[in-house]
């Protein structure tokens, strides 16, 4: 029984200390926004975290599970196993409210609610991060990191980042 | 000293999962060649951006084949310390960018297919292609839609452009075929549910394929002559110079790490 709290005890300190690390290209997103740490598991005292990549090809997940085992061997815990999962697939309908406000205020446009085909292939109106206009246009289909095509207000001219929906 | 060829025991799972990984590895080589050479910015962010996702796929199809093969290869190996028969690429995938023009017929070419195929292929009995095929089909739909949008501002743009495109969709149509070709080694990982049968597929390529050209004011060839080899190995001249670069530091300095 003290064997179990314990492990439940170390597995909320591990996701907590896991869900501050932030996502290197976005810095004011942690994974835990992002959807990216899965879960934690602990079994006979060893910690298992697992994360799913954004994009196949993301490079940010190498620097994200060294940044896990910083964070955990920092909190005291140890070094942990980082695991990744590639199904159930990531989509950016997992990205939490908070997630979405603060890139928002970042200047990052959030992705549209659902990231489903029709979504993807049918009319899109994003919002300007800046002044809230739906007047926008896109520039690009792909911008600087995968995640992100590129837009511009037509409203305000600011050109903006918008998380792609996926 | 140079590092020479591994060999591979090509059971049926390992050579299905190869295919697939060198189709993504060459085609992302290919746009990664692009590079700093693209008509534009956001085009040479564009072709980077799905390098990067091809790159994402192979490197999961080369980790999930080295598993199954179970002995010591592993994805870089799988990458760098193959020769030209040893890959089992598409054909169109190895031929050069060429123009723009070119570059876009192949990548819509593909990723009309790709798109298809890697949907159908979420239902594989085979968890992990399932779970990669997930993912590859999300990137292929942005990759679709993105070389869909250039072939018909290139088709329907100016006289030049419209020129080029076509020049390209005669020169790369021969390759299409093999995209539904398949062999006897696939043919009991279809009846198991782990692969798919790419031939239903092709009606409904042809039906994406032929809207899109209809509005690029192009015009698809009525050849049906259809080059292959690729998948057993017999390649086009490209392939050997594009592996020579992509290998040249593994092989020239084997086992180096920095």
């Amino acid at each position: 029984m003290v064997a179990v709290l314990d492990d439940s005890d170390l597995r909320r300190r591990a996701w907590e200390a896991a869900s501050t690390v932030v996502d290197p290209e976005i810095p004011v997103l942690t994974i835990a926004d992002l959807g990216v740490l899965r879960e934690v598991e602990v079994h006979d005292s060893r910690v298992e975290v697992a994360i799913t990549p954004t994009y196949s090809g993301c490079p940010a997940m190498n620097m994200i599970a060294l940044e896990i085992e910083l964070a955990l061997e920092r909190a005291g815990i140890g070094r942990p196993t980082v695991r990744t999962v590639l199904s159930p697939a990531w989509t950016t309908d997992w990205m939490s409210e908070e997630g979405r406000n603060k890139l928002r205020e970042y200047g990052i446009a959030p992705p549209q609610a659902s990231g489903s085909r029709r979504a993807l292939f049918g009319e899109q109106q994003v919002a300007c991060p800046q002044c809230g206009s739906v007047n926008t246009e896109v520039l690009s289909e792909f911008g600087s990191t995968s995640c992100k095509a590129l837009w511009r207000c037509k409203n305000c001219r600011e050109p903006f980042d918008y998380f792609k929906c996926h | 000293m140079t590092a020479g060829n591994i060999s591979v025991s090509e059971t049926p799972l390992v050579l299905y999962t190869l295919r697939r990984a060198d189709d993504a590895l060459i085609l992302g080589h290919r746009l990664s060649e692009w590079c700093g050479h693209a008509p534009m910015l956001e085009e040479d962010m564009a072709l980077a951006n799905m390098g990067l996702d091809l790159l994402g796929q192979a490197r999961e199809l080369y980790s999930y084949a080295a598993k199954v093969e179970g002995r010591d290869n592993d994805e870089d190996k799988f990458a760098y310390l193959r020769d030209v028969r040893q890959y089992r690429n598409l054909l169109l995938l190895e031929q050069p960018n060429g123009d723009f023009a070119r570059t876009m017929v192949r990548q819509f070419f593909y990723a009309a297919f790709a798109d298809l195929y890697w949907r159908v292929m979420m239902r594989s009995t085979d968890a992990t292609l399932a779970a990669i095929a997930a993912k590859s089909e999300k990137e292929s739909a942005y990759h679709l839609r993105h070389s869909s949008e250039w072939i018909v501002r290139l088709g329907d743009g100016t006289e030049e452009s419209h020129r080029r495109a076509q020049e390209a969709i005669d020169l790369l149509w021969a390759f299409t075929g093999e995209m539904f070709e398949v062999d006897d080694s696939e043919r009991g990982l279809i009846d198991a549910g782990i692969a798919v049968d790419p031939a239903p597929l092709r009606a409904q390529w042809m039906k994406r394929i032929t809207g899109v050209v209809a509005e690029a004011t192009l015009t698809l060839p009525n050849n049906g002559w259809m080059q292959q080899g690729g998948r057993s190995g017999r390649h086009s001249e490209h392939l050997g110079h594009l592996l020579s670069e992509l290998q040249s530091m593994p092989r020239t300095f084997p086992g180096a790490t920095w």
